[in-house]
């Protein structure tokens, strides 16, 4: 397998620009001859398209909500970094890229990220140019908080829906382009193939979700937005949707799967309440702002929060980390409220919870103030837990929330497979083995508008391989396959429902490969899921017929990959015997508990090749190199 | 807790549709209210029967997918919450509940509890943008917007585009929705280059698709819960009126 990464030579920050004066051009009056598959509508998926639309490729458009307006991507909360400097603070492009190549534990490819904190500044002028209403100063200037991870404040916001306000910008660009001609758009569609044509991904077979039936979509060029595979673990603070089927078809095609054990956890969710619970809500990281994290000092202390003195209070992330404190990066804080908790002191029902308190932000600032930057959180809060944030603190607990690991990419975002691409989430390239808090908005929309319309460009103008008609015999094979996986779904005719299957294999991943990882239960791991999957395969209900709306059907197709995936995600985490970032393998800790990265073995990227159904895949390297920044032990202190 | 679902069953849009009962046993108060048609549907599902479809998909009040008129309210009881943030502490046990779908001409159920909402993004598509192609957009700070303006931009922006609105409305009424599109981007200096034509385009749409009009009934506002408020309708039909006014005059 080819993992060449095809950075641009010279200086890091000229990488970018020497790469899209090399980049060949497609001429105005051929791009409308070209067309182009876009699988998302999410920030990636719909910047993508609508760039592409306005740039006059023909483009179509998928996605499985009734809208593209609904991707995941409109419930992210607390907002989006650019290396602005607006307040400034201090911050610069060479900033915003040192703070995410350390955030990701030296773990994430340098020349990407540098691109991606150069093109973060255009992003904003981009939404703003939209009509996106961001925060603002009395001055009317763009108001900017501070994020995880940063010692600046760089982090753009549109109170507590900046991913439904980012994402209704760059939705209302892909409708003007739909409206135009130049986007096609289908809803309520599920890609379920890739198609492959001499070496080239060419194509899709989609099913309509309403009629169920499979059609196939010819193209020069296929673009994966179709988000994060967080799900796999059941309970997340992903939507229910969210899955991992379009970057399965590909790897399964041949797109290389990069360290698919990068998953990360967020630290401040609202706690689990019980067995049907089918979701975990974020309670924003901006709330770190302004929120103080602690836990009794004494274990077992049952008293209410406002009982309990301050000198009985540890504020713990200050206590361990007093640069950074309440603000250090997400898989630093979520290890210390699993240790708080591991110790007997934790909080709340079955003692799995900490407090974020905002009573000194409240005598501070006043409550208006606290309640118009977090108002509509706290108001989520309150429905939930029917508990006000104002009076008594918080109570949060680590959840999954989001995966660095995805579809290997070169610097092109062009996956193994020649032809296809991937953006957003789907891929794995900017974050390393840990996310800091509002890049995923910036990346997503990074590749969406700035890089990929580019380099999919001199894709085209050098591709060999043309569009084939969609009669052609790669797209019949593929949709028979379609066809027999819907039938072998409908066939198994058991007893349980899909939902008990996704629900074991969440406990599977959370407890072996969840915030702490150890070879043992990996291995454990590794011998439950092919079981769970074989149970799966012959006893599960999944109701009704192909030619309807079918959501159990959904559901199930969705689960039987992830069921795949589960496993590739343990094996990885098995095979990286060190911990950085997210993967937190207990062999592998410093006295402090923090991770022990192993930079002479594991300094680099794992990329997992597809082998065929019954031979184990093959992990291949990319080795990352640092030219710009020291690999150094990580430290908030 | 338990209860009894009246719930509305249709095959497809074909099908002429009809209220079944179903029981909801051993219910917590914590659960959503889609939790609750979690465990119905599994427990429907072993006996061989048919799963209620219903959308749905971020279960915490900003997708908009989740819809259900809830014993005839769009969104169940509770104001300020979507479907998916009614938890079932807000039920009495034993009640019988009734859930149906959003009902509006232009909403045509195509399963259950599930409705074909895409006149919203035809509109949207007709008008409802700022025209500015990537890499266009000079620095964001070049433009200064007042913070008031800002915020107010943003209350009508928060639109979640449910429908519910059109479902609460007796006329099935799209104003609301079209009404906060039109004020987010008037509020704005970078929305008023295409200020009239976006209101003409936006109503011409909305009409095209068969949503009625406005009688003053403040339904839709009651039940948004987005807390959008009429005075977006009253914006909208005022920018319409400017735009038609001024074509009228250019000839
Ligand atoms: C609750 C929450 C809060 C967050 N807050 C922040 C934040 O404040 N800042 C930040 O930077 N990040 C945040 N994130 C992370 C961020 O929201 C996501 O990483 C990002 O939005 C992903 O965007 P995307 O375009 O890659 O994918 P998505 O938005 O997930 O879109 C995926 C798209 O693919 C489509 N799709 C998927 N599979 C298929 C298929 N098989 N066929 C057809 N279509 C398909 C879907 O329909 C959808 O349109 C948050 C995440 C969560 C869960
Ligand atoms: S499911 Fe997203 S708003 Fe209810």
């Amino acid at each position: 397998m080819n993992l060449d990464s095809k950075i641009p030579g010279g200086p890091m920050a000229q990488k970018w620009d020497r790469r899209r004066a090399e980049i060949r051009l497609v001429n105005p009056a051929n791009k409308r001859k070209f067309e182009v598959i876009v699988v998302g509508s999410g920030l990636a998926g719909a910047s993508a398209a609508a760039t592409l639309g306005e740039l006059g490729y023909r483009v179509k458009c998928f996605c499985f909500q009734d809208s593209a307006r609904r991707a995941h991507s409109i419930a992210a909360q607390g907002g989006i970094n650019a290396a602005k400097n607006y307040p400034n603070d201090g911050d610069s492009v060479q900033r915003l890229f040192y703070d995410t190549i350390k955030g990701g534990d030296f773990r994430a490819r340098e020349a990407n990220v540098h691109r991606l904190a150069e093109v973060s500044v255009n992003i904003i002028d981009q939404c703003v140019a939209q009509g996106v209403p961001f925060g603002r100063e009395y001055g009317g200037l763009l108001a900017n908080r501070s994020f995880g991870g940063a010692q600046v404040s760089r982090t753009f916001y549109a109170r507590g829906a900046t991913g439904q306000q980012l994402l209704l910008g760059a939705y209302q660009a892909l409708s003007r382009q739909v409206g135009l001609g130049r986007v096609q758009m289908f809803a309520r569609t599920e890609m379920l193939e890739i198609v492959v044509v001499n070496g080239h991904a060419k194509g899709v077979v989609v099913r309509d979700l309403v009629t169920g039936k499979i059609t196939s979509h010819a193209a020069d060029a296929v673009v994966l937005g179709t988000g994060g595979y967080g799900n796999a673990f059941y309970l997340s603070t992903n939507a229910q949707g969210c899955n991992a089927t379009a970057v399965w078809r590909a790897w399964k095609k041949g797109a290389a799967f990069a360290n698919p054990c990068f998953t990360q956890i967020h630290p401040t969710c609202i706690p689990v309440s019980g067995e049907h619970q089918s979701k975990l809500t974020l309670m924003s990281e901006s709330l770190r702002n302004d929120g103080r994290c602690w836990a009794p000092k004494a274990k077992g202390d049952r008293r209410p929060p406002r009982e309990i003195p301050e000198a009985e209070r540890d504020y713990y992330l200050e206590r361990m980390y007093p640069s950074y404190g309440n603000l250090a990066p997400r898989d630093i804080a979520s290890r210390a409220a699993k240790r708080i908790c591991d110790e007997g002191r934790g909080v709340g029902p079955g003692g799995r919870g900490v407090y974020l308190d905002f009573s000194d932000a409240l005598a501070r600032l006043g409550e208006a103030t606290v309640r118009e930057r977090y108002g509509n959180l706290f108001d989520m809060y309150h429905e939930i837990t029917a508990e006000d944030a104002c009076e008594t603190p918080m109570r949060i607990y680590p959840a999954i929330h989001y995966v660095m690991g995805g579809l290997w990419v070169d610097y092109d975002l062009m996956s193994t497979l020649p032809g296809l691409f991937v953006i957003g989430e789907a891929n794995f390239s900017d974050h390393g083995a840990n996310r800091l808090g509002a890049s995923a908005l910036m990346q997503g929309l990074a590749d969406g508008y700035f890089i990929l319309p580019y380099t999919v460009g001199d894709y085209l103008a050098t591709a060999k391989v043309k569009r084939p008609s969609a009669d052609a015999a790669e797209f019949k094979q593929a949709e028979e396959e379609v066809h027999a996986r819907v039938k072998r779904l409908l066939g198994v005719n058991g007893k349980r429902t899909v939902s008990e299957f996704h629900r074991r294999l969440g406990k599977i991943l959370w407890e072996n490969c969840g915030m702490a990882r150890n070879a043992a239960g990996l291995r454990k791991a590794l011998q439950e899921i092919p079981a769970l999957r074989e149970e799966f395969w012959k006893d599960v209900k999944a109701p009704g017929k192909n030619e309807e709306l079918n959501q159990a059907l959904e559901c199930a197709g969705r689960v039987a990959d992830f069921l795949e995936l589960g496993e590739l995600i343990c094996r990885d985490a098995l095979a990286r015997d060190e911990s950085c970032g997210c993967h937190f393998r207990e062999e592998h800790q410093m006295e402090d508990g923090e991770c022990r990265r192993d930079d002479a073995n594991f300094a680099h990227v794992a990329a997992w090749e597809f082998q065929g159904e019954d031979r184990p895949p093959v992990r291949h390297a990319e080795p990352l190199v640092y030219e710009e920044t020291h690999l150094a032990t990580r430290s908030y202190k | 807790m338990n209860f009894i679902l009246r719930i509305w069953r249709q095959k497809n849009a074909a099908d002429e549709g009809r209220f079944i009962e179903v029981p909801a046993r051993d219910i917590t108060p914590e659960m959503s209210f889609l939790e609750m048609l979690d465990v119905v549907n599994d427990e429907v599902t072993k006996a061989g029967g048919d799963p209620v479809a219903f959308d749905h998909d971020c279960r915490e009040g900003v997708c908009g997918a989740c819809s259900l008129v809830i014993n005839g309210e769009p969104h169940g009881p509770n104001a300020k919450a979507t479907t998916c943030q009614t938890y079932m502490r807000s039920f009495r046990d034993g009640e019988t509940i009734t859930v149906e779908p959003f009902r509006a001409r232009a909403f045509p159920v195509l399963k259950d509890l599930v409705t074909d909402r895409s006149a919203f993004d035809r509109i949207i598509q007709a008008g409802g943008f700022v025209s500015v192609n990537t890499g266009q957009a000079p620095d964001a700070n070049t433009l200064p917007i007042g913070k008031d303006a800002a915020e107010k931009a943003f209350d009508s922006a928060a639109c979640i585009g449910c429908g519910a609105c059109v479902a609460a409305c007796k006329n099935s009424s799209a104003m609301l929705f079209v009404g906060a599109k039109i004020t987010h981007l008037g509020l704005l200096p970078q929305g008023q280059p295409e200020r009239d034509r976006r209101a003409l385009a936006m109503v011409a749409q909305m009409d095209a698709e068969k949503f009625g009009n406005c009688t003053n009934q403040y339904e839709c506002q009651a039940v948004c819960p987005k807390e959008i408020t009429v005075a977006n309708i009253a914006q909208m039909n005022r920018d319409y009126l400017v735009a038609s006014l001024k074509k009228l005059f250019a000839g």
